[in-house]
């Protein structure tokens, strides 16, 4: 075994990968960018290196400096996590140049399941199915539409050499082919630097299932499924295992397909094979096809240590190490349900615009297991995936495991950004979901439920305007004194875009009156604890210029500044950047009309393309940024004309 | 050193002073709440459909969340101006704006158009004397028609009368006491000077008007026809006269304004006493109304009250077994050292003697000073006078007027005659005057001077060779005991700002505690006492 290893890799995995290695003695390195110089992922190693700025191209896409970093701390290993450089087949040669061990799959294996059209003809040759679809050389537009019509709307185009959703487009008829085609392949061309794009059926109802599979560069065994049809826009939201439905008979199909995958590249290590599985008519063996491998661990990947009683992690080192594979397939069970739900800062009303902010509060109940990278405290920062953690649950059944999932997830409190966590609570929630009636589309079809901002009740709003004043907290005991008559203090919280208007009176040192929109809350302190009508407080808490109570899966309300909003009422005239990104497109130039609606500028930020449009009817009066431009939040892009 | 009560709680005496003090305190109550009211319910109406915020509600948006708030003569002009004037137009009181002591005045438009009545300039200068007293920055809520016209020969001409608003604002702009001016409403005639002497000045946009004549007065004058707007709105101000600074689109955008204006001003609190970490008393404050006996004339222990007063019921009494009928000694409210020098009874040479020592002890070492008043007087009769009470007695009057510690008064019992003066009474100046419901103030007992008028009158009839009968001389007597009964009364002693505003004895901690953190907003100056009469 070896005696240290480094994890190039930042937050929640990184994490993950020190703790296993620790409880294995092996002592572990982190590598940090100047911006995560406090992560957690620093804290918990037992050694820290610093490589570079905050862009992931300054630090942890730089092999080089890694590589440096564990020449220099005497690390024997590296271990890769998940993104940035765990599936670069030319970091592995390097990392092997240097004389250390990659733990992970061999460069050769990365490259042949790296390009998906490639992948695709090899599979096929290793007798596991493949989606019908077109992985040609010829590249042409025509040709590419020639071929979309052979195989059958609905089509998708897919990037070569993607993966996440990124450069994939879901095209219905062939007369949105072309344009479907320019933006996936532009998108390909910014990620990846390769424009070349495939083309293959859509399946009806498609649930997307996976094979966690674990090979020693010739054995592989398979860890059984996970099923993550619960995706929105290509990205996994909540995953599980077993798949709903699952029989023996196809979990035998798809494990023993996995295996020969695995095996067909002499996969080493923890590796995973995607299936895309026409549900429409249960789950049957001769209706997955293999869709792609990822040569590295899954974000998801505890659901399925739940169920195994596996550390992957564990595996991982031991076979990097040149141990055999530590079980073999007719050992390893599968025993109960394990769902895991990712939890993002992200604002989801918004369109689920990835969101940062400091963490004032971030507490995660008993019985689930949080994997996570940050602490109360941490600042959620534009540089990186706003992922909080992961929570997993695991119960004898999946009804049990969904319980225990919807508890966790109500009993979450995370404050000092927005989050998904009323989202995931309400899928948790879905009917649909319940009965296992699980497809990619799910989320999808019922977003507009999925996503409708609960009704709060007046108590809860009661509870956030006493935070707001100041009354929550017991430690300043002449907190709201008056001599007789109280005064009536009015506040203005702002929920999902509507304002409600609050007005409190403090009738005593413990107790007062709100008026929420007209309906009088009574709140009464005992034992230093505020009840609303008689009910405990939620509790709160309050940070830049929000306030969050605990209530349901957590109600945000924005404070009204009244500074800011005279601001926005005098003259606004140029529209910002919401989130630092880069300026992938500038769609207008000076001069020109636009109305309200119309596409100003295209951002892209955290992995995706955000359209900045106009907020009103106007003239351009300049353009402030050009494409390719990296802007910080807050900056000025476009200025329209003042209205006159 | 660690007090500790005697009181009974479920004792019958202890039951009846609770009630009497509740009843006592349900009078002032029922005052506070007509005068929190302000012009009532329709000239709130109108008010708020102006797209005003009520008077109450500015301070309580102006001030930080959380903040507490000593309101100033809460009750000034009860009973006065046939009640046209609930408190007197105007909301003064100390509060917190980002973390900083500062004075609010706030006009209350509902009261006829917040002009302001002799009352009214009263309280305003109060409030402008405790600012600079204590060194807090004031801001004003402007909303106002400017003097009361029909009292107009007692709010224009005197010393103390409208002009010395101004001169005020000066004064204290001068000393680095910042000035600022929220125009709400009118601000019109004398008024307008308020923003126009402020440093920094914020209108409300279509609702805040400056000038020195309204358009009615310019027509008449000159015949000009101008509207208000025109004449002297937040447009104009800000734009073209420079009258005022900031513009602000409403009441909301107009207080947020003004707290930004505080947190610009570069103040920090002098390092004056050595604070400790505040400690609730031992001893439970609610009972001190049952502690307390209902009626003036029967004796009671003030240790019973400073137990319910001070941190942890924590009492350092000086020269305990001398002058036992004034209470010194030293303690802490919520951190604060303060020095107590409270009545146990009739003061004596002895007593007289200590206060002065304790006095100067205080003053040496800066810490302030708390009076609380429970005083009858000076012992009178041959023997005292001959040795000498009167030059004992000025002793402590002199040490009481000269000593530069903050003073802070309660009045918690009687405070008749000179025991007034010793006791830092309305003319020694303490920051700060308070008055439980339960105290009278007069220059003697009602019946004392029924008394003394008596047996004037009798002198006279009986030189005269006249007759008075007994029945006659109880009906003689009868108006000045009801006189003296009436102006006695702390509503009609608050009404007239005698004091800074009637406390309820339960309350009495906390408004120690804000008294004194706001006297310690002005650095202790070194005292020098003038000559005592040895």
């Amino acid at each position: 075994m070896f005696a240290k290893i480094l994890i190039a890799n930042r937050g929640e995995i990184a994490v993950r990968v020190i703790r296993t290695a620790r409880a294995m003695g092996v002592g572990t390195v982190a590598v940090h960018s100047d911006v995560d110089d406090h992560a957690l992922h620093v804290a918990e190693a037992d050694e820290a290196v610093a490589i570079g700025g905050a862009a992931p191209a300054e630090s942890y896409l730089r092999g080089e400096r890694i590589i440096e970093a564990a020449l220099a701390t005497g690390a024997q290993a590296i271990h890769p996590g998940y993104g940035f450089l765990s599936e670069n087949a030319d970091f592995v040669e390097a990392v092997e140049a240097a004389g250390l061990v990659f733990i992970g799959p061999s460069a050769e294996a990365i490259r042949k399941m790296g390009l998906k059209d490639a992948a695709k003809r090899l599979m096929a040759e290793a007798g596991v199915p493949v989606v019908p679809g077109y992985m040609g050389e010829d590249q042409a537009p025509g040709r590419l539409a020639r071929e979309a019509a052979a195989i059958g709307y609905p089509v998708l185009i897919k990037a070569v050499a993607g993966g996440g959703g990124k450069g994939m487009r879901l095209v219905e008829r062939a007369a949105d082919f072309d344009d479907a085609l320019a933006a996936a392949r532009g998108e390909a061309r910014g990620a990846f630097g390769n424009d070349a794009v495939l083309i293959e059926k859509l399946v009806a109802t498609p649930r997307h299932i996976e094979v966690q599979v674990f090979g020693d560069g010739t054995r592989a065994v398979h860890l059984f499924e996970r099923d993550c049809s619960l995706q929105r826009r290509h990205q996994k939201v909540i995953e599980e295992t077993p798949a709903p439905g699952m029989t023996e008979e196809m979990r035998a199909a798809m494990g023993d397909s996995a295996v020969r995958a695995a095996e067909a590249i002499g996969y080493a290590g923890a590796g995973t094979v995607e299936f895309i599985v026409d549900g429409s008519d249960g789950l049957r063996p001769d209706r997955f096809w293999f869709m792609e491998m990822n040569t590295r661990l899954q974000v998801e990947h505890p659901v399925t240590e739940m169920v195994t009683g596996v550390d992957l992690v564990d595996w991982q080192l031991r076979v990097a190490a040149g141990e055999p594979l530590p079980a073999a397939q007719e050992d390893l069970t599968l025993s109960g349900h394990a769902f895991e739900a990712r939890l993002y800062a992200e604002d989801v009303p918004a369109g689920f615009l990835p969101a940062t902010g400091r963490l004032t509060e971030l507490r995660f109940p008993e019985g689930a297991r949080a994997d996570t990278g940050v602490r109360a405290g941490d600042a959620i920062s534009p540089h990186y995936d706003p992922m909080i953690a992961k929570l997993i649950v695991q119960g004898s059944t999946r009804a049990v495991a969904l319980r225990k999932l919807s508890r966790a997830l109500s009993e979450t409190r995370v404050a000092g950004t927005v989050t998904n966590l009323a989202f995931l609570g309400a899928l948790a929630a879905h009917e649909g979901f319940a009965r296992g009636a699980v497809d990619t589309g799910l989320i999808g079809r019922d977003l507009a439920a999925l996503t409708a901002m609960p009704e709060v009740p007046a108590t809860v709003v009661a509870e956030a305007a006493l935070a707001m004043a100041g009354f929550d907290r017991a430690e300043e005991p002449l907190a709201g004194f008056t001599l007789w008559a109280p005064l009536e203090r009015s506040l203005r919280l702002v929920r999902s875009g509507r304002e409600v208007r609050c007005r409190l009176r403090m009738t005593g040192p413990g107790s007062a009156v709100i008026d929420v929109d007209g309906t009088e809350v009574a709140a009464a302190r005992k034992a230093g604890v505020w009840r609303f009508e008689g009910r405990s407080a939620h509790g709160t808490a309050i940070s830049g210029g929000r306030v969050t109570v605990f209530a349901g899966h957590g109600s945000v309300f924005d404070i009204v500044d009244p500074l800011e909003q005279a601001e926005a009422a005098t003259g606004e005239t140029t529209i910002e950047a919401p989130m630092p990104g880069r300026v992938v497109r500038v769609a207008v130039a000076p001069g020109q009309r636009v109305v309200a609606g119309d596409r100003l500028v295209v951002l892209e930020a955290m992995k995706m393309e955000h359209a900045l449009t106009a907020w009103r009817d106007g003239e351009i009066a300049e353009v402030l940024v050009a494409e390719g431009d990296q802007v910080a939040a807050g900056t000025a892009l476009v200025r329209l004309e003042a209205e006159t | 050193m660690k007090l500790r009560s005697r009181a009974i709680p479920t004792s019958e005496e202890f039951k009846a002073n609770h009630a009497a003090h509740l009843e006592a305190l349900r009078v002032v109550e029922e005052a506070a709440a007509l005068a929190a009211a302000g012009g009532g319910a329709r000239a709130r109406k109108r008010h708020l459909e102006r797209g005003k915020m009520l008077p109450r509600e500015r301070v309580a948006n102006l001030l930080d969340p959380g903040s507490p708030f000593l309101e100033i003569g809460a009750l000034a002009a009860h009973g006065m101006y046939d009640d046209a004037a609930p408190a007197a137009g105007a909301i003064a009181g100390i509060g917190r704006v980002h973390g900083q002591d500062v004075m609010v005045v706030c006009n209350d438009a509902t009261v006829k158009g917040g002009t302001y009545y002799p009352m009214t300039v009263k309280k305003h200068l109060r409030a402008q004397e405790i600012a600079e007293e204590n060194r807090l920055p004031c801001i004003y809520l402007v909303d106002s028609g400017g003097a009361n016209l029909p009292n107009q020969d007692e709010v224009f001409p005197d010393r103390d009368h409208f002009g010395r608003i101004f001169y005020n604002q000066a004064r204290m702009s001068a000393k680095n006491i910042p000035q600022i001016a929220v125009v709400m409403g009118s601000c019109t005639a004398g008024g307008a000077y308020v923003p126009a002497m402020s440093d920094v000045t914020i209108i409300v946009k279509d609702q805040g008007t400056i000038f020195l004549a309204g358009p009615p007065l310019v027509q008449a004058a000159t015949g000009e026809v101008v509207s208000a707007e025109d004449l002297g709105g937040g447009d104009v101000h800000t734009r073209l006269s420079g009258v005022a600074d900031y513009l602000a689109e409403d009441d909301d955008h107009a207080l947020a304004l003004a707290r930004r204006a505080v947190e610009s001003l570069n103040r920090t609190q002098p390092e004056t006493v050595a604070w400790q970490t505040p400690e609730e008393p031992a001893c439970d404050p609610e009972e001190i109304l049952g502690v307390v006996p209902a009626d003036l004339k029967t004796p009671y222990d003030i240790h019973e009250v400073i137990a319910r007063l001070v941190d942890g019921s924590r009492f350092d009494a000086f020269k305990p077994r001398f002058g036992e009928t004034l209470v010194c000694g030293f303690a802490h409210v919520h951190g604060c050292p303060v020095g107590i020098v409270a009545n146990n009874g009739v003061l004596f040479s002895e007593s007289a003697q200590k206060g002065a020592h304790f006095v100067e002890l205080c003053s040496q070492r800066k810490i302030p000073l708390v009076f609380l008043q429970n005083i009858t007087g000076f012992m009178v009769g041959r023997k005292y006078e001959n040795e000498g009470i009167a030059r004992n007695g000025a002793k402590m009057v002199t040490a009481v007027a000269t000593t530069s510690v903050p003073k802070i008064t309660m009045l918690v019992g009687g405070s008749f005659g000179a025991g007034n003066y010793g006791m830092a009474g309305r003319a020694y100046q303490p920051r700060f005057l308070w008055t439980w419901p339960n105290a009278r103030i007069s220059v003697m007992g009602g019946a004392q001077a029924a008394g003394v008028l008596a047996s004037v009158k009798r002198a006279a009839m009986e030189k005269a060779g006249e007759d008075w009968s007994a029945e006659e001389e109880a009906a003689f007597k009868r108006p000045t005991v009801e006189m003296f009964e009436r102006q006695s009364h702390p509503l009609y002693a608050t009404a007239r700002l005698w004091d800074d505003g009637v406390v309820d004895p339960r309350k009495s901690r906390a408004v120690l505690a804000l008294s004194l953190k706001a006297a310690l907003n002005a650095p202790i100056e070194e005292t020098r006492f003038g000559v005592f009469r040895m």
